[in-house]
């Protein structure tokens, strides 16, 4: 690429970004200069149907949700590896090939070891209650 | 060759000419989505939708712009000031730089970037923020269970939106975007890469948070979701913000899998739109044709079918590029 083309896809992606922030800025402040005011007795309270809201709205939330934050970072680093493979891949060979099936399986037996802890169950099928889990079979007696 | 001369002012202007028509041509597309949208979801349920304002309704969306900038700018007083008007800022602004590497024509595309892809999948992880901040920010029951299911749902569907395009970047050998056009002049990579296509479409829609992906939203368990406290242009920018994302979206699908703008006859330019267009209406079929799954379905979805899909078709590629080579 010459000189000219290369300033001026500079100047054309900085001019961009600013315009976009530009773009940002003036939605933000626009509407907050030409909306109304209005007031109103229960007006300054959360959402909450129509009722009166119960409590702090930071509250605690399933442990679900650290879970798939956790899985995320695994996975996704691990996928990071895989795209300077997928960019490489003339370059490494069969050598390399071997090397991304190796890494390939771990992350898929993985998967399946996470599948089968029910990490990826939304919600466990069967919590481990042993109790629970025999009570069917003694009915079962029981009835015969 | 000295940098103050004509020639290379006059390459500048140009270059920063397009780059503003392109800007503005992404957001206007996404703004006129809003309208054509309803209108056609309007039409495909037997209704007419929004058809009052000028000719068959075209002047809705001026309307409807100066209604909402007119609104009241609500900032909840139990919010986080400043990451409640962040949060609108970032949904809008993050999807739109996406736009700086998406080439249209061989003549048209604001930069040619070696990393274009992973510029999007850079800009697609921002936009997350967007969603956490407004939903945590809001102070709102409803807000931050629309926020937290919204994100745990993006991450899942990031992990594999990078490896679905893999497939594409190891047959090209070259994350840029315009390389990639170029490579599929002979045959689009739909053909040899449809499972890379699908899981992109999926993760598509659901890094987009549309229907059927729309959980965080569902509005008839959570209310609004994670913009239930937003108002104004706060909410416009939300909006909006989605409906780019929907041209951002389409706009890739054309260029990584169809082609880009390589066709028949027509010029570049026109394939390029009626393709985007044609990836577009889709999204909208797909909120007017599907019911929406329950959550733990599309969670389960994702990382049991998806990501192990996409690992395999990787691999699969990755033996084929080096059969053929």
């Amino acid at each position: 690429m010459d000189l000219a083309a290369q300033l001026a896809q500079n100047w054309s992606v900085g001019v961009f970004i600013v315009a976009v922030l530009a773009l940002c800025t003036f939605m933000v402040t626009a509407s907050a200069l030409l909306g109304g005011r209005a007031w109103g007795h229960n007006k300054e309270t959360p959402y909450e149907s129509g009722i009166v809201p119960a409590g702090s709205a930071h509250q605690r939330f399933s442990v679900k949700f650290y879970m798939v934050a956790m899985l995320f970072v695994i996975f996704d680093v691990e996928a990071l590896y895989l795209f300077g493979w997928a960019i490489s891949i003339r370059e490494t060979g069969w050598t390399g090939l071997i090397g991304a099936t190796i890494f390939i399986f771990i992350l898929l037996a993985g998967l399946i070891y996470d599948s089968r802890v029910g990490a990826l169950d939304w919600v466990p099928k069967r919590r481990v209650q042993p109790d629970r889990v025999h009570q069917p079979a003694q009915r079962d007696q029981a009835d015969n | 060759m000295s940098w103050m001369s004509t020639d290379v002012l006059l390459a500048i202007t140009v270059g920063v000419l397009k780059a503003i028509v392109i800007l503005l041509a992404a957001v206007l597309s996404g703004a006129f989505l809003t309208v054509i949208e309803r209108r056609l979801l309007g039409l495909w349920q037997d209704r007419y939708g929004p058809n009052r304002v000028g000719i068959f309704g075209s002047g809705q969306l001026i309307a409807d712009m100066i209604k909402i900038f007119f609104k009241e700018d609500w900032i909840p007083p139990f919010a986080d000031r400043k990451l409640f008007v962040l949060a609108p800022a970032i949904a809008f602004a993050s999807l739109l730089l996406s736009f700086l590497v998406i080439p249209i024509t061989p003549g048209w595309g604001v930069a040619d970037l070696n990393i274009g892809i992973l510029f999007f999948f850079a800009m697609a992880g921002i936009n997350v923020y967007a969603v956490l901040f407004g939903g945590y920010a809001s102070a709102n029951k409803y807000a931050l269970i629309g926020a937290m299911r919204a994100s745990a749902q993006t991450l899942s569907y990031e992990v594999f939106i990078g490896l679905s395009l893999m497939g594409v970047v190891a047959m090209t050998g070259s994350f840029n975007m315009r390389d990639i056009v170029n490579g599929q002049e002979g045959l689009w990579y739909i053909v040899p890469q449809f499972f890379g296509f699908l899981t992109f479409l999926i993760a598509g829609v659901a890094v987009t948070h549309r229907a059927p992906f729309d959980q965080p939203e569902a509005e008839q368990e959570i209310a609004d979701g994670y913009h239930v406290e937003y108002s104004s242009m706060k909410f416009g920018m939300f909006f909006i913000g989605e409906y780019v994302g929907i041209v951002l979206v389409s706009a890739l699908l054309t260029t990584l899998f169809m082609g880009g703008w390589h066709g028949p006859l027509l010029p570049p330019i026109v394939w390029f739109l009626l393709k985007t267009s044609f990836f577009v209406m889709l999204f909208v079929l797909a909120r007017a044709a599907l019911p929406r799954p329950r959550y733990d379905r599309v969670m389960q979805f994702g990382w049991k079918f998806c990501l192990p899909l996409t690992l395999i078709n990787l691999l699969v590629t990755g033996v084929v590029v080096l059969l053929t080579a």
